[in-house]
């Protein structure tokens, strides 16, 4: 089956890339957007959502910087 | 002393260190592949960027064979040194606490930095004092150094006051394990070994681990 994992810098460490789009939006005139965190997506196929979250906690995500939710059809 | 410099795919910085090595002993080239390290005394983890830092920065270089056999090597208390990448792979491979995040500055910086010894007694720093300062270049864009609640006698080496490149959680430059026979660091001391280039202050974390140890 098909799934995405989705992977973002953990609530109260500095992003300092989604800091730099939310500084960038104002002067194209988009005003009052705010907590913009950037994270990353993948997507892969596997036999075995079981071992997923493993997956993720081992490779995908680094468990201390890193949040990540599963994504299953 | 025998060290052995670990090659990966995408090191970059391993020629210096084998050179920095040989100035305080014998140095060779481990190739990231293998899984003997042979009869090495120490182990260097140089910087680059091993895989591209494809994922994170270390992520999939602790995967590499090697690597078991380093885990193995710095579980039984030989001393490990890893630099800037190496520092990220030490981190995810777990040898190390914390993890390495993107500068606050978002921008590769290159520069020569002051860093303070912060812990004279560990293998790689027992030829400094504590309070020893050493000028080395850094040149990276993921160093800003993040451990929550890291213990104080973990902390090996602080950039000098105003000189944090990075936004490293208070100034930390270099940690190392709870034996202190695993260090990690940002600063490269292997480009630091030649008055010619500047300053010979890394040298002194090679010849450290040469020194017989104080009784």
């Amino acid at each position: 089956v098909k799934a995405r994992v989705l992977i973002r810098p953990k609530e109260g460490i500095l992003d300092p890339q989604g800091k730099a789009v939310e500084r960038a939006l104002p002067a194209l005139g988009f005003e009052g957007v705010e907590h913009v965190r950037v994270g990353r997506m993948v997507e892969l196929e596997t036999d075995d959502l079981e071992r997923l979250p493993e997956l993720c906690e081992k490779l995908l995500a680094n468990p201390l910087i890193e949040d990540f939710e599963i994504e299953t059809p | 002393v025998i060290w052995g410099v670990i090659q990966f795919p995408g090191s970059c910085d391993e020629r210096d260190a084998l050179r920095a090595c040989s100035l305080a002993g014998e140095a060779r080239l481990l190739w990231h592949g293998d899984r003997d390290l042979g009869e090495v005394d120490a182990i260097v983890v140089p910087g680059g960027f091993s895989y591209g830092d494809y994922l994170r920065a270390g992520a999939i270089a602790r995967f590499s064979p090697l690597m078991e056999s380093v885990i193995d090597f710095a579980r039984s208390g030989g001393p490990v040194l890893g630099i800037c990448n190496g520092f990220q792979v030490l981190c995810e491979a777990g040898l190390l606490p914390g993890a390495l995040l993107p500068n606050r500055s978002l921008r590769f910086v290159c520069r020569q930095v002051n860093v303070v010894v912060e812990n004279a007694d560990t293998p790689f720093t027992r030829g400094c004092e504590k309070g020893d300062s050493l000028s080395v270049p850094v040149k990276h864009t993921t160093g800003r150094y993040y451990a929550p609640g890291i213990p104080q006698e973990q902390v090996v080496l602080r950039y000098a006051p105003g000189q944090n490149p990075n936004g490293a959680q208070n100034d930390i430059a270099g940690v190392c394990n709870t034996d202190g026979n695993v260090l990690g660091l940002m600063p490269h001391p292997e480009h630091a070994v030649d008055p010619l280039t500047g300053s010979a202050d890394g040298g002194r974390l090679f010849e450290s681990v040469a020194m017989v140890p104080a009784a």
